[in-house]
């Protein structure tokens, strides 16, 4: 089998061994880009040089018997909303198209320090707003299991890199979903840590108390390597939990005894696909045969969690990206078109003597604000902005966002009291599977609704994770979500990985693609 | 007071710049001065990606403060965002605190020196902190319209102390400002420097006018732009002025229609207050909490430890001195105003010397007068306050006359020499009672005709006497001279 569907496990085996030099996969995984990527698109930027020489350099290390991180020599690719020092970092983003940030995200730093060979910035929605993404201001990104539909996203470049065997492993981030839906969607494994797991500090922000970095990979072995590099606190975060990280990598492979799964009513309702629903279930049934003791549960605020998420996301949004508007970072628009609009529009004004519309005219800064985040946002991250200032502005808050506090809270406190009684919930990632390329970008609350089931984690700082479970008559992944209690990401991998075990689900590969679209 | 027609009624806000080493949220440094956006980094420069991390010793510096101010420290405060866009806010909000702020309820007593006015609690709403902003440099050199911006000062910490509006006249605000700057400059928490922005006020102003209908208000005016608390007085009583003047033209009052609250700035050079852009008066700061800062728990132990480590306050020191010293409120109120080292300094000399009223008087006149002259601190002083104590026993004793003394103290000012050099410098020697005596009997002998007068009840005449004897001997001490004289011609 060629190496770039090799597992990370295996891959750092050979690395070891001299089986393989990280050049050598470096160069493998390079060039299943450079065959696939023209069709996939799931990355905005392959660096080419600057991973060969890295991972030169970790061989010569290896050679040299020198001390060596985890990761040693092995290709990782990275959303684009991650800072990187010195290179572009656009949140898929025409309004940060030029923006290469002079420092690393605390994980891009860990990632370094484990010897990781970063190998690209992955596609992405737009300041990762979407479910999709088609978002992106670079184009979209495809579903390697079918370039027709949708990878999901928003950390959709970071799934379908996987899928595609374009790298062993991937990092991306969950808002709402954003890295469960896209494993789901691409047939990969995806997890959320808990909120405050790992640090956010050099993620571009999107709503700040959902956001959370977590790992992607093509088995829950490979995601429980990568969690380890990436988790721990930061001094450099507040919201970064001061708690020890376990060695996933230890245990992760130690099916777990007298496990209790929770299978959450309010999940098989409206709205879910016949055929996800029924995956689902047989994957209930793979826990049961495996020894589990299934749960029936209830969740009875989930069915607010949509409303609440699209209150709280888009009010922290409003307020985070507020600081793109052309003075200090991001697009500005054509100055010299502004200005001479603005004057011929003064000029107007005063020969028609409307000192009226000439009050009203905005001064040239304000016109140069308006201007630039016109021009570049994207409709969605505009969207998105309007909502959470509307539901922040005076008169409207404590309808809107405090009683989303609210309610966020009783959400939390339905998981507090299932977790009472099982280990882990067992449910759907998403209503369906991957739709087609514009099958929904054009029905915003059809596209949220797709949230209906990841939201709730982030909300109450969960970690959840994605594994495949089957797929559809139409040869596409469906994903398996489980999530646990706060901190407890170990018990989630071995109860996911218990499952990988027991199934191949997650050893299918797409079909190989064309270089044309 | 004055019989102006109307009460002024003033309520101050004070943004203070704490004295931390590095700035709010991030580690860089608040050094003023140096060139523009030398002292940045991702964080105070809002660059995507970055997070805030509170600087615990601003905290602190805070906390000081308003438990100073003998506010009430709830256990449990937060961050919120201030949105607003301006070039000079990188992120587009302010990190600062709303609802729930560090501390509230408190105050400070003013009272002026000179019985101007009565004593009094000026209540304090809040002290909350906050980020500071850059700042922007507008260059209108030439018609160009460029702008640049500074962001050395950004996310500097600043406590901002809210006052009720009880200050009832542009005096009283200015002894307030002069009050709660020398209290935080003894607490050690700012430097207060209005020059370098370490300190600025924004003033809220309007008047209460009985009238034959009751009693009506004017509407609120926000002064800001005021670069001194000289300034700050200037502003506010020019603007209680102007204020009955409209009201008296206009007859518009607080809450009718455009009776709402407006913002002047304050014309140092004309001497005037303008109005400012009111477009901005309608903005709404969408303020909610920051979603980057967890909420900071203050424990009652902490506050209690804050409180025994204030030291003591100008208000105790100004009661001790008094009482101790026996000094009056207005000569304590010199001493105290002069910083703690100042107080330092007079308590060892009182001590020494035995006395508070003559230390007094030769610290407020001599010793501050070299002060102000040489443009020095107290700490700078070149004669300590044991060799000042030395010379002042001396004066006690009568051994030495004011004058004199003060010819000794401005000999070691200038050569640096100790008491006893400097006399001797002088050709001052201290001098024996018996030699004085003698010379008082002999001229005495000499002037029958002023022993007459004397005698007759013309104590004055004495004074052609002590003019002889200084002239025989320089350090002979005018009042001695005159004691022993009068003692002489008694028993003739």
């Amino acid at each position: 089998m060629s190496l770039c569907y090799c597992s990370a496990v295996d891959l750092l085996g050979k690395l070891d061994s001299g089986e393989v030099s990280s050049v050598e996969l470096t160069n493998a995984f390079l060039d299943q880009i450079a065959t696939h990527d023209q069709t996939i698109h799931a990355f905005l930027r392959v660096d080419r040089d600057a991973a060969l020489s890295r991972a030169a350099e970790i061989d010569q290390c290896r050679r040299a018997n020198q001390p060596l991180g985890r990761l040693a020599g092995l290709p990782v690719a990275v959303k684009d909303n991650l800072c990187t020092r010195g290179q572009p970092t656009t949140c898929a983003s025409r309004m940060l198209e030029r923006f290469a940030p002079p420092y690393d995200a605390t994980v891009i730093a860990r990632l370094r320090q484990a010897g990781a060979v970063i190998i690209g910035k992955t596609n992405m929605d737009e300041f990762a707003m979407g479910s999709s993404t088609e978002n992106s201001h670079f184009g979209p990104t495809r579903n390697p299991w079918h370039p027709q539909h949708v990878p999901g996203g928003s950390s959709g470049g970071a799934a379908a890199s996987l899928a595609a065997g374009m790298t062993p492993l991937s990092v991306g981030s969950d808002t709402g979903g954003s890295i469960r839906q896209p494993a789901s969607f691409c047939g990969v494994s995806g997890l959320k840590p808990t909120y405050g797991r790992v640090s956010r500090y050099g993620l571009v922000a999107f709503a700040s108390s959902l956001d959370q970095i977590g790992p992607l990979g093509r088995s829950v072995a490979d995601v429980a390597l990568l969690l380890k590099v990436l988790a721990g606190h930061d001094p450099l975060d507040s919201t970064s939990a001061d708690v020890p990280v376990p060695d996933y990598t230890q245990t992760v492979l130690q099916p777990l005894e007298g496990l209790t799964v929770g299978v959450v009513r309010e999940h098989f309702g409206e709205g879910l696909d016949g055929e996800v629903e029924a995956a689902v279930r047989e994957a209930v049934r793979v826990y049961q045969s495996l020894g589990a003791t299934i749960r029936d549960i209830s969740l009875p605020h989930s069915k607010y969690a949509i409303a609440t998420y699209y209150i709280i996301a888009p009010c922290e949004a409003s307020s985070n990206l507020a600081r793109y508007d052309g003075v200090h970072y991001g697009y500005r628009t054509d100055e010299p078109a502004m200005l001479a609009e603005w004057n011929a529009q003064r000029r107007q004004f005063e020969a028609r003597g409307d000192t009226q519309a000439l009050d009203n005219l905005d001064s040239t800064l304000v016109r140069m604000y308006r201007r630039s985040r016109a021009e570049g946002f994207g409709a969605e991250v505009k969207r998105r902005i309007m909502l959470g200032t509307y539901a922040l502005s005076a008169g409207y808050y404590d309808a809107y966002y405090l009683k989303a506090l609210r309610v966020r809270r009783l959400i939390r406190r339905d998981f507090d009291e299932a977790f009472r009684e099982v280990d882990v919930i067992a449910g759907p990632v998403a209503p369906t599977a991957a739709y087609r390329i514009g099958e929904k970008i054009d029905d915003p609350l059809a596209m949220y609704l797709g949230d209906l089931y990841t939201v709730s984690a982030n909300l109450a700082g969960l970690p959840g994770i994605s594994i495949p479970c089957g797929f559809t008559r139409g040869s596409l992944p469906i994903g398996l979500q489980l999530q646990g209690p706060p901190m407890q990401e170990e018990t989630l991998l071995r109860a996911a990985c218990m499952f990988q075990q027991a199934t191949d689900w997650h050893t299918r590969r797409p079909p190989p693609t064309s270089t044309r679209p | 007071m004055s019989a102006q027609p109307y009460d002024v009624v003033i309520g101050l806000e004070v943004h203070v710049q704490l004295l931390t080493r590095s700035k709010m949220f991030c580690r860089c440094s608040t050094q003023f001065g140096a060139p523009p956006n030398t002292q940045t980094c991702p964080v105070c420069a809002g660059m995507p990606g970055s997070l805030p991390v509170m600087n615990r010793q601003a905290l602190q510096l805070s906390l000081k403060t308003a438990v100073a101010l003998n506010c009430e420290i709830p256990e449990f405060t937060k961050w919120d965002r201030k949105q607003y866009y301006y070039p000079d806010l990188p992120k587009n909000y302010q990190i600062s605190q709303y609802d729930l702020p560090l501390s509230r309820e408190g105050w400070l007593e003013i009272s002026d020196p000179k019985g101007a006015f009565a004593p009094k609690r000026v209540r304090i709403i809040r002290a909350h902190l906050e980020e500071d902003a850059g700042k922007s440099m507008h260059d209108e050199v030439a018609g160009k319209a460029d702008s640049r911006i500074d962001l050395n000062r950004t996310g500097t910490p600043l406590l901002e102390i809210v006052s009720h509006p009880d200050l009832r006249s542009p005096q009283e605000a200015r002894v307030y400002l002069n009050e709660l700057k020398l209290l935080l400059t003894y607490l050690g928490v700012s430097d207060c420097n209005m020059q370098e922005g370490s300190l600025r006020v924004d003033a809220n102003i309007n008047l209460h006018i009985p009238t034959p209908a009751g009693k009506v208000a004017t509407p609120i005016v926000e002064v800001k732009n005021m670069n001194s608390f000289r300034a700050v007085e200037r502003a506010l009583a020019y603007e209680a002025a102007r204020q009955y003047e409209a009201w008296q033209e206009t007859g518009l009052t607080l809450g009718a229609p455009g009776g709402h609250k407006t913002t002047r700035g304050w014309d140092d050079q004309a001497q005037v207050t303008r109005p400012q852009r009111q477009k901005e008066e309608s903005s709404d700061y969408r303020y909610f909490p920051d979603p980057d800062l967890v909420p900071v728990i203050v424990k009652p132990e902490e506050v209690e430890r804050v409180r025994g480590g204030l030291g003591e306050l100008p208000a105790a020191i100004r009661q001790r001195l008094q009482a101790t010293y026996g000094i009056d409120a207005y000569d304590a109120d010199v001493i105290v105003n002069q910083g703690r080292a100042m107080v330092d300094y007079y308590m060892a000399l009182a001590d020494a010397v035995g006395d508070g009223k003559r230390p007094s008087n030769w610290v407020q006149q001599d010793v501050l007068r070299t002060l102000n002259d040489r443009d020095i601190g107290i700490d700078a002083f070149p004669i300590s306050a044991a060799a000042l104590a030395e010379l002042l026993q001396m004066v006690q004793r009568g051994d030495l006359d004011n004058s004199r003394a003060r010819d000794v103290f401005n000999e070691m000012l200038s050569s640096g020499k100790s008491t006893v050099e400097a006399m001797q410098a002088l050709g001052i020697a201290r001098v024996d009672r018996g030699e004085i005596v003698e010379l008082c009997q002999r001229l005495l002998g000499e002037n029958p005709q002023i022993v007459a007068e004397v005698k007759g009840g013309k104590q004055k005449a004495l004074g052609a006497l002590i003019g002889q004897a200084k002239r025989h001997n320089p350090n002979a001490n005018p009042a001695t001279v005159r004691e022993i004289c009068l003692r002489l011609i008694e028993s003739m």
